[in-house]
């Protein structure tokens, strides 16, 4: 059994269809080790978010293979698909709009526990708990999310995703829309859940630094292609690709950067 | 444990007018058939002019006109209820399953239903009551049916709109059924509206219902609603005798006008941009006069603004008494996070402040322009030029590139249509647009967001202005085209020194570009400081260091991001100022 | 140190947001007006399939409900082949189909003229009011709303909002024949000062017998339109490129008729498609105030008389106005922004 949670091979997706179509993803192959955490970069256009929902199963695959865990995606069956939902979990962008407004809290997490049957009073120390560990006050669970500030909701967003304690989690900007304090809070928050539950985190962004912090290898998405990927220290510090290069040097602070 | 409200419910008097009304008129149709059925049917002397007897006159039959209207409401209210139910019902079922549908049926049903929202409602009612014939069940029948379209189609709009929202998505990540989709998130968050369409629905059926009756197809003798006695009065109408269709008449307005104010009661009750605002009185210059006057202002300073403090009409302040300076040629950076009151500040100097604001300043001026007084809008135009954040809506989409860009030099600067292109394509070369003559004639939409943000520096160039004011012009565009936009600002500075104004949330960005910082935080400026010295030893208030500190970096990592406790820092920092200050 | 500008890859984000593909420039209104015919012949072919069930979907057996109450069995016989009623349905829509595509619509049971004549005479009536009610309503609401809008905008002059909405509010509740009541109490009967009935059959197109029954009709519109005008035109100015504009000193004229008023009409058009076309409804119904021998006092006069013949022809014809008017606003829109002629009708 390889010590890969993630594996995608030549993974091909692709949108409408004829002269129509467009390719998103034109062959790309990656994977993530267990434990790993895995920072993808890409700009706009670059499939980053495409290919998050590939893996968490939004979108289908028009050719080639993701294996999560061992097991194959494209031979699940419906009740398969149910419990791969339990090891793979995406925390979403917006902290704003991911929460239903006219459900509490507690109700939004039970509904995570239990898609088909959501129970806050079956589920209540689960949710209290996790509420704990995100650092959010045990009143919570019956407050609404206009209660709540952003970097707030953003804590409950990744106590909904981590509550079923999966495997295999997919950060999609999660700090993007966040000021630079709180997303500071948040990347410590999900820095200490990755090491207490042992996570591999796929982590998508468009801000170099943030995944510098974050990740241990890393994967640069241009137009649909890998066009490097490796380990974080390396890719950072000794880029090979000239796209990387460009990219690394439009950030301001970076050594190559200059608008002279 | 009480369920908090999702939103203050805002009771408007037309809602409270409303729903009074509605309950009167329910409270009439129950009761008055009890009370009144002998007056309304008793014959009497006929067509009577109104008197302390019959309060409305009598009819041609001799029936007491004010019982026989009061009467009348009970049926007129039920058909009315019947055929909003059968739209209702109906049109939500059919909205919603649209919705449920795989993408292809979805549009082949949505194209139907928009073609029976073309067909007038009436004449399918009509088609209907032909097919039935004439009575009072084929009407609300008809009726019935002539509104399914319409709320079928509101209500598929809105059931896309919410099938969008991303916590349909997200539930639907979770595993969360169809089924459950529909009734846990859609149909909570359609209420609302829909229940408004369900009483501008009501006040229709009650008008249309009547008009069959009025037009005889509708209720037949010996029952009587509303429009049919409207048909009983019209010959007395045209005999001269108008007493008669006094109360049909005015119950009809009443019931509709009720339901009307009820619909849009519960519309502006919802609605959290209905809130009461009271207009702004814009910029003027603080009572105060002098008093609260910074430091002195080196000569060469171009922009000064001093004591400038800004607040919602409510009272409440955003900007708290800030004053700054920028020199000739110089690119000054404003920085903060959400809240800190930059942009406000930013667009206070540019006199665009938005509706709900008040603002005062000692002073505010720019080169010889005293910005709180009257300025020549062609002076200013061509003064001070504005970059703002979102490329996606800073400019009309209705309009084409090109008579945007160069509506500035032909208004302000009187120059033809040819000379404006012709400088403003000029323009477009500088900051390196491809296929400028293309891009002029094209509209916005047809442009990527990197592309706008330079059509937009192009324009704010081409008028050689002093100042640029650029809000947050990068925040939305991908990280390499920021590189090139910052080049851009930085080289237009440096060969035409301009100075720039330049508003970040990005403390990276302000210190590359900027030659002084000033940061901002709760609305005050917490520390003014030369780029060069934006790190985290060098700065001196504990907010900077913070923000600096909790900033990650692309060239190291750290095991943790510091997030540090500035707040007690800068309190005591504040404090140990003070004894220092009374020790002198 | 200068960077290389001449990177191999294009940098990302500039590239257009919607990519369009440039397929042969066929000019949008082409495709547009092909569209919209289909569009037409398709609204034709339901209403033609509409027509012809009215009869068939009478609960019942028609011929009996045709004949009356008291006919004989033979009479029903004899109704029952003269309509052609007892041939298989196929055949029967045949029939129908091939004689209207002949231009025969029958002969009504009531006259005993063709159906064809019966609408001919009708048709200029009901079409007058209805066009000219549309005219009117869009050339008084629009300004009106926008002006109102302009005026109150950002919470001013609240004391005119209120206003606005009360008395646009009031006079949308009340329908268009309790106005036409109303209009023929006050000015009729009351004033005397406009013609109420000439007898009826030498009333002309355009003579002043129209003025309150177009008055009657578009009072209401004119309300509901003109204070969606009024919120649409609240909303536009809330938007950035209004804000840009102001950025770029413009006058209060342009900023207002050039920046604003496209946006504008855009949506008000789009929302107020279905109130225009539903007031060719109304206008059926106010001929009854005024006895005017249009299609709308003919329909309901032939619903009562079961003349189903008369009934079948004016649905046709009611829809395909219903259809034309509905296309004229999509025209005006197309003029207005070319981009809404590619939309699917929204």
């Amino acid at each position: 059994m390889s010590d890969n949670m993630m594996e995608v091979r030549d993974l091909v997706v692709q949108f409408g269809s004829g002269s129509q179509a467009v390719t998103v993803l034109k062959g790309v192959s990656a994977s993530v080790g267990i434990g790993r955490t895995v920072g993808l970069v890409g700009e706009s256009g670059s499939g980053k978010s495409t290919l998050a929902k590939a893996l968490v199963g939004t979108v289908r695959p028009t050719s080639g293979s993701i294996t999560i865990g061992g097991v194959d995606t494209a031979t699940l069956t419906r009740g398969d698909r149910a419990s791969m939902r339990r090891r793979v979990q995406m925390i979403p962008q917006d902290p704003y709009s991911s929460l239903d407004p006219r459900r509490t809290i507690g109700q939004a997490i039970a509904e995570a526990i239990d898609p088909k049957r959501p129970d806050v009073k079956k589920h209540r120390e689960t949710i209290l708990e996790w509420l704990r560990t995100v650092r959010m006050p045990e009143d919570t669970i019956d407050r609404y999310p206009h209660e709540f500030s952003g970097g707030q909701r953003q804590r409950v967003a990744i106590a909904r995703g981590l509550v079923l304690r999966p495997e295999f989690v997919v950060a999609d900007e999660i700090t993007s829309a966040l000021d630079v304090s709180v997303q500071a809070e948040i990347l410590n928050l999900v820095a200490r859940l990755r090491q207490e539950l042992n996570l591999s985190m796929l982590f998508i962004s468009h801000n170099l630094a943030v995944v510098r912090h974050v990740s241990d290898d890393v994967i640069v998405l241009y137009q649909g292609e890998i066009v490097e990927q490796g380990p974080a220290e390396q890719v950072y510090s000794d880029p090979q690709h000239p796209y990387t290069r460009s990219l690394l040097d439009s950030v301001p602070g970076a050594p190559g950067f200059s608008i002279d | 444990m009480t369920k908090n409200p999702v939103r203050r419910f805002n009771w408007t008097p037309g809602l409270i007018v409303g729903i009074v009304l509605l309950g009167a008129m329910a409270l009439v149709g129950i009761i008055a058939p009890f009370l009144l059925s002998d007056s309304a049917n008793a014959l009497g002397d006929r067509s009577l002019p109104p008197s302390a007897e019959h309060l409305l006159g009598t009819d041609q039959s001799g029936h007491d006109m004010f019982a026989r209207s009061l009467v009348a409401t009970r049926l007129t209210l039920m058909m009315t209820l019947g055929a909003t139910a059968i739209a209702v019902l109906i049109g939500i079922v059919i909205g919603t399953s649209v919705w449920l549908l795989p993408r292809r049926g979805r549009e082949i049903s949505l194209r139907v239903i928009d073609t029976m929202v073309a067909f007038p409602g009436l004449l399918l009612a009509l088609v209907v009551a032909a097919i039935l014939g004439a009575g009072a069940i084929p009407a609300v029948i008809a009726i019935g049916f002539a509104g399914i379209p319409t709320f079928a189609r509101l209500t598929a709009n809105l059931a896309a709109q919410v099938s969008q929202r991303e916590y349909v998505s997200t539930a639907r990540l979770l595993g969360v059924g169809d089924r459950r989709i529909v009734t846990d998130h859609m149909l909570p968050n359609m209420a609302e509206p829909l229940f408004v369409l369900a009483a501008s629905n009501f006040a229709q059926s009650l008008t249309a219902i009547s008009a069959l009756s009025f037009v005889g197809l509708g209720v037949q003798s010996p029952q009587y609603d509303y429009g049919k006695l409207l048909n009983e009065a019209l010959p007395s109408l045209l005999a001269g005798r108008p007493e008669q269709t006094v109360g049909p008449a005015v119950l009809i307005v009443i019931t509709g006008l009720a339901a009307m104010l009820l619909g849009d009661g519960l519309a502006a009750a919802a609605d959290p941009r209905a809130g009461r605002r009271t207009a702004s009185l814009g910029i003027r210059r603080s009572a105060t006069g002098a008093a609260a006057s910074s430091a002195s202002v080196s000569g060469d300073a171009m922009v000064v603004v001093d004591n400038l403090v800004i607040s919602t009409t409510a009272g409440k302040p955003l900007v708290k008494g800030i004053s700054f300076h920028i020199n000739r040629g110089e690119i000054v950076g404003i920085v903060g996070e959400s809240g800190s009151g930059k942009s406000l500040t930013a667009m206070s100097v540019a006199r665009l402040l938005p509706e709900g604001l008040d603002a005062t300043a000692n002073s505010m001026g720019l080169d010889n322009l005293d910005l709180l007084g009257r300025v020549d809008p062609k002076v200013l135009a061509q003064t001070l030029s504005l970059i703002y954040q979102d490329p996606g809506s800073t400019f009309n989409p209705a309009l084409k590139m090109g008579t945007q860009l160069t509506e500035v030099l032909r208004t302000h600067r009187g120059q033809s249509r040819s000379v404006a292109r012709k400088t403003i394509l000029e323009a477009l070369r500088r900051v390196r647009m491809t296929l400028p003559e293309k891009r002029m004639g094209q509209h916005p939409h047809e442009l990527s967001g990197g592309m706008r943000q330079r059509a937009m520096i192009a324009a704010a160039m081409a008028t050689s202005p002093s100042l640029i004011i650029a809000d947050e012009p990068t925040t939305a565009l991908d990280v390499t085209v920021q590189a090139e936009i910052l080049r851009e600002i930085k080289r237009l500075n440096r060969d035409f020194s301009t100075a720039v104004m330049f508003i970040s949330h990005d403390i990276g960005v302000v210190k590359a570009l900027c030659d002084r910082v000033l940061v901002m935080n709760g609305g005050e400026i917490v520390e003014e400081i030369d780029a060069k010295l934006l790190t985290v030893e060098n700065a001196t208030h504990p907010y900077t260091k913070a923000l600096l500190a909790a900033t990650p970096s692309v060239t190291e990592r750290l095991a943790e991001l510091p997030v540090l406790d500035w707040r007690t820092a800068a309190a005591e920092q504040a404090a140990t100022a003070k004894e220092e200050e009374v020790a002198r | 140190m200068t960077t290389s500008t001449s990177v191999a890859v294009a940098p990302g984000g500039d590239q257009p947001a919607s990519a369009p593909r440039q397929t042969a420039r066929r000019s949008p209104w082409l495709d547009f007006a092909a569209r919209r015919f289909g569009g037409l012949v398709g609204t034709f072919a339901v209403l033609v399939v509409l027509s012809f069930l009215i009869v068939q979907l009478i609960p019942g057996d028609p011929a009996v409900a045709l004949a009356g109450s008291d006919a004989t069995t033979t009479e029903i016989e004899l109704l029952r082949t003269r309509l052609g009623l007892d041939l298989p349905l196929w055949q029967q829509f045949l029939n129908f189909v091939t004689n209207l595509l002949q231009g025969d619509l029958g002969t009504s049971f009531q006259y005993n003229q063709p159906v064809a004549t019966i609408i001919g005479n009708r048709l200029p009536f009901t079409a007058y009011i209805a066009l000219v009610g549309i005219v009117v309503v869009l050339v008084v609401a629009i300004p009106l709303g926008m002006f109102i809008g302009v005026q109150t905008r950002g919470g001013r002059k609240r004391w005119l909002d209120t206003l606005f909405g009360a008395i646009t509010g009031f006079l949308d509740s009340v329908p268009g024949y309790v106005m036409a009541t109303i209009m023929v109490i006050l000015f009729a009967l009351g004033i005397g000062l406009l013609p109420l009935f000439p007898p009826a059959y030498s009333v002309r197109v355009g003579s002043a017998a129209f003025i309150l029954p177009i008055a009657a009709l578009v009072i209401g519109p004119i309300c509901t339109i003109s204070r969606v005008v009024r919120r649409e035109t609240g909303v536009v100015l809330e938007n950035d490129y209004i804000r840009t504009a102001r950025g770029w000193r413009l006058s209060t004229v342009v900023l207002y008729l050039k920046y604003a008023l496209p946006n504008l009409l855009t949506t008000t058009l789009t929302l107020s498609g279905l109130i225009l076309s539903g007031m060719l409804g109304g206008a059926l119904i106010i001929e009854s105030v005024f006895a005017l021998p249009g299609l709308g006092t003919g329909i309901i006069k032939a619903i009562l008389d079961r003349d189903f013949p008369v009934i079948q022809g004016m649905v046709l014809v009611l829809g395909m106005i219903a259809a034309l008017v509905n296309l004229l606003v999509d025209i005006l829109l197309g003029l207005i922004d070319s981009r809404t002629l590619g939309a699917q009708h929204d």
